[in-house]
């Protein structure tokens, strides 16, 4: 253990030989995960403790801290070693990832400590973000609980392949072999879809120290590693050597014009003076010239390394490109599908667009479909509009420009992003990016995932057909134009359909006999409801003299986006206005097929709205129709 | 093959990344310079950044005028070396009010000339990110800090609503006004900044090997005599010790430590066998429970 060296070695060649066998040590980044009062705090505590890196003074206080704010009776409570932040001491419970150190004789260990309630599943995926393997705690009286499951599954999705299930408070089970294998078992059945290399179950007392660091005669039963050993031996896959070479351009370091050097810190993968490579975005290739370390050049570097490359070639590359193995390259794509969990207060919005940031390179990205969200506690896919805080859920996302990347499962650097809100800067969301989305369906994806409500939301609208039907003459026109303008000068997106206009093009060919009329409305049907998708609000204006033809454009649409407005003016007003002189005209027999003369008009009986103009000014009929639609959250 | 990387290299490159980020993704970054064993990593580090070219970014020390005449000449001639840019600032409205750490209490003093002190420096100069040499293993409330830790426009941490940090991808986007303290030495511990002075041949601050210095006894601590301004309180009798210093402040407010480590080595010898953590010797961190997150919260780094 780290301060187990006596004072007889203490001399300077001592201190030598203690360093040079620090340098073999390697590095294992865990987290550890629980329920509140499955003991997470007590047991890093423990571990700490135990590997003597609480110092004398910070006893002192910690005996001092359990006196005032301890849970645990009598002895100490190594919680509080651990609780950081003043709010949480007075709860009793840990609200944030906090993160410790220590260190045996073979290894150097950074924990993150993440709290288990529900709603800080963010600090969860924070902590497992850096994590090589994650210690599942659960309480041997308690068993496996969802959030056992819950906790498990968001360290697989975020790419933890090894599970140390400490099996927590045996002492309160009577240090039962039976209790212990069953959780054990329950266990690996409700994981066992997760895809982990490795699940080691361990019973273990964190208030007594029973298996921690040493062995306990109470579990002689049981034959396996202590956490620390297993801990100190577990061959975790931090060899990101034999990965291709992934070098995402951070910095172009560029003092004068005889040096333009690019800072990076290798993903994947390794680097040797006079390799080739290609910028993944562009496609062109250079070698590298040089290898650039503050101690001098190098002739090779490998994952983790942070380095600066020189190229052959005056190559255009900056910040956000990779540079890559030419035989294995990354995906460059302004389409992908990725797990999301979100974080933000506010629920994720299709069509909204967020900033999207790697490592290195930052878009503008919309989440175009939602593909479904996951239910953490069984792990199915259920339909959802929408994403809350802390779930988790499958999307389609496009963005601004392409990213090179690779998918998440293959490499954990270069496959992952946040999305942060454009307005707050918050980081609303984790992405593990599952596969791109080819160029081909791209097309498809597009028309599908770009739906109505993102381009209505693009707009800040609702799309809606606002159908006037009433006699000719009634005012039609008059409102829907009127109308249009003071929507559009209020920032809508409108498009007004109007009868005579429609004519002139798309309908030229029909008459005004009844099938005419019915597949005049039928067309115009369709058209409104095109536009609506596109997330208009759309004033059509037709005398649409027939109930069942406006019934039928109303089944086109969804529930509430077919607003019917009669514009109830009785026929002797309209014959008297006869603005266009179609009522003499028809009258004198010049016109047939005319409604209200020679056709019938079907009054709607239950129309949205309806407007009476008689006595009114077309300016007060706008003002009552706009206060409704506004009443009725149309604008 | 290439060699495995030890945990010294993964921490250097770890680094070197967050420097990179900040130089890359800021207007105005500056880097805070303490002078103490921690600066003077945080600078090697910031050096090897940017190799060959200089860090694109000053040094500023907020001196209290308090710290000891051993670490300004340090630090004068440290800049002078490394040919960067130095911004000394002192809060001279603190200096004219007469505040000080023997007659205003620590609080008050590091309050005053530190954290306001610091404030002003960053509004003077507008930087929008500020390196400083925390570490997550020097106290409680740091352990939970981000590597990318926001500030409001007050320079005032919320520990409640911290910024997710995943994987090596920091949000360093901020409005105008606000900015970001960046902690490159979030994963070290003491024993690894002490093993890479050693590898790396870190020059530091000759007070924190062992020699014969002037000391008194005061508030059961060692404190030494730099200068005239410390004035004897009845009972109080200068002596010479050897002695040592584990952390570097204002030296009223430093307690030293008996030590016949008069080299690296044998520091790091003492080190490991310490059962004492090291910020006992600074008198800031025991005014109370949880001080440090209270400071924090008010600016400090």
């Amino acid at each position: 253990m780290l301060h187990d060296i006596s004072a007889t070695r203490t001399g300077a060649s001592d201190i030598r030989s203690y360093l040079a066998e620090q340098e073999r040590k390697t590095m294992l980044r865990f987290l550890t995960c629980g329920s509140v009062d499955d003991g997470k705090s007590t047991l890093i505590g423990r571990l700490l403790y135990d590997t003597r890196l609480v110092f004398e003074d910070q006893l002192a206080t910690l005996q001092c801290d359990s006196a005032r704010y301890g849970t645990a009776d009598e002895e100490l409570d190594f919680a509080l070693l651990v609780d950081g932040l003043e709010a949480e001491r007075e709860q009793g419970i840990t609200i944030d990832v906090a993160y410790r150190f220590f260190a045996t004789a073979k290894r150097k260990f950074i924990v993150a400590d993440t709290p288990g309630h529900l709603q800080y599943t963010r600090n969860m995926a924070t902590g497992a973000s850096i994590a090589d393997l994650a210690i599942v705690l659960v309480d041997a009286r308690r068993g496996v609980l969802p959030q056992t499951k819950r906790h498990s599954y968001i360290a697989s999705l975020l790419g933890i392949r090894h599970i140390l299930l400490a099996v927590n408070k045996i002492d309160l089970v009577g240090h039962d072999q039976a209790v212990f294998e069953e959780i054990a078992e329950s266990y690996r059945k409700a994981t066992a879809g997760l895809g982990f290399a490795s699940v080691v179950p361990i019973p273990v007392s964190a208030r007594y120290g029973i298996n921690v660091a040493a062995r306990s005669p109470q579990t002689s039963w049981y034959e396996g590693p202590t956490m620390v050993e297993h801990l100190e031996n577990i061959e975790v896959d931090e060899d990101g050597t034999t990965k291709p070479f992934r070098f995402p351009i951070q910095y172009v370091n560029r003092p004068n014009l005889d040096f333009r050097g690019f800072a990076g810190t290798i993903a994947s993968g390794t680097v040797e003076r006079g390799d080739e490579i290609v910028v993944a975005k562009s496609g062109k290739t250079s070698r590298v010239k040089r290898i650039v370390s503050a101690g001098g050049d190098l002739e090779a570097a490998r994952e983790g390394q942070a380095v600066t490359l020189v190229l052959e070639d005056e190559i255009e590359a900056s910040r956000g490109n990779l540079l890559t193995a030419p035989d294995a390259r990354p995906h460059v794509s302004n389409q992908l599908a990725a797990s999301i969990v979100w974080f933000g207060e506010q629920a994720m919005a299709s069509g909204r667009q967020y900033i999207l940031r790697t490592e290195t390179d930052s878009v503008s990205a919309t989440v175009t479909a939602l593909k479904h969200r996951i239910n953490i506690d069984d792990f199915a896919h259920e339909a959802s509009k929408t994403l809350e805080i802390n779930e988790v859920g499958v999307c389609n996302l496009s963005l601004q420009a392409p990213i090179a990347f690779d998918n998440f499962i293959d490499n954990r650097a270069t496959g992952a992003f946040v999305l942060i809100d454009r307005i707050s800067n918050a980081t609303v969301a984790a992405g593990m990016i599952l596969h791109p989305l080819r160029r081909a369906e791209n097309i498809h994806w597009q028309a599908l995932d770009v739906d109505k409500a993102a381009r209505a939301a693009q707009k800040h609208q609702k799309p809606v057909v606002l159908w006037f039907t009433g006699l000719s003459g009634s005012g039609k026109s008059t409102i829907a134009n009127l109308l249009e303008r003071k929507l559009h000068a209020g920032g809508r997106h409108t498009y007004l359909l109007d009868g005579d206009n429609v004519r002139h093009g798309l309908n030229r060919d029909l008459g005004f006999a009844e099938a005419d009329r019915v597949e005049n409305i039928r067309r115009v049907g369709e058209v409104a409801k095109l536009m609506a998708d596109a997330g208009l609000i759309v004033l059509a204006s037709f005398i649409s003299p027939f109930r069942a033809e406006r019934d039928s454009v109303r089944e086109l649409l969804p529930a509430g986006e077919f607003v019917e407005i009669f514009v109830d003016t009785p026929l002797a007003e309209c014959a008297e206005r006869d603005p266009k002189g179609l009522y003499r005209k028809a009258k004198a027999g010049e016109l047939t097929n005319f409604t209200g003369i020679d056709s019938r008009y079907e009054a709607p009986e239950h129309p949205e709205v309806r407007l009476e103009t008689v006595g009114q000014s077309p300016e007060e009929t706008v003002a009552a129709l706009e206060s409704w639609l506004i009443e009725n959250g149309y604008c | 093959m290439l060699a495995r990387l030890s945990h010294l290299d993964r921490l250097e490159a770890e680094a070197i990344h967050i420097f990179r980020e900040v130089a890359a993704s800021f207007d105005n970054p500056v880097m805070l310079y303490s002078i103490g064993k921690d600066s003077s990593v945080l600078l090697h580090l910031a050096m090897k950044a940017f190799y060959p070219a200089k860090p694109p970014f000053p040094l500023l020390h907020v001196d209290t005028t308090w710290k000891f005449r051993e670490m300004i000449a340090f630090r004068d001639a440290t800049a002078q070396r490394l040919g960067l840019d130095l911004i000394v600032h002192i809060n001279e409205e603190g200096v004219a009010q007469g505040i000080n750490p023997i007659d205003s209490g620590s609080s008050v003093h590091t309050h005053i000339m530190k954290t306001l002190g610091l404030r002003q420096a960053l509004e003077l100069h507008g930087f929008d990110a500020a390196f400083g040499g925390a570490r997550r293993d020097e106290e409680k409330s740091r352990a939970k800090e981000r590597i990318f830790s926001f500030r409001d426009d007050h320079h005032s941490w919320d520990p409640k609503n911290q910024r997710p940090e995943m994987w090596r991808i920091y949000n360093t986007r901020i409005r105008q006004g606000e900015s970001i303290r960046v902690f490159p030495l979030s994963n070290w511990t003491e024993l690894d900044i002490w093993q890479y002075i050693l590898q790396e041949d870190i020059p530091i601050v000759p007070l924190y090997l062992a020699a014969e210095r002037p000391v008194i006894e005061r508030d059961g601590m060692l404190i030494m005599l730099d200068d005239e301004r410390l004035k004897l309180r009845p009972g109080e009798k200068i002596q010479t010790r050897k002695v040592r210093f584990r952390t570097l402040g204002c030296y009223p407010l430093t307690g030293a430590m008996e030590s016949d480590a008069t080299t690296l080595d044998a520091v790091v010898g003492e080190m490991l066998n310490t059962r004492v953590s090291e910020r006992q010797g600074r008198l800031i961190d025991r005014d109370e429970a949880g001080s440090m997150e209270k400071k924090k919260r008010e600016g400090y780094f």
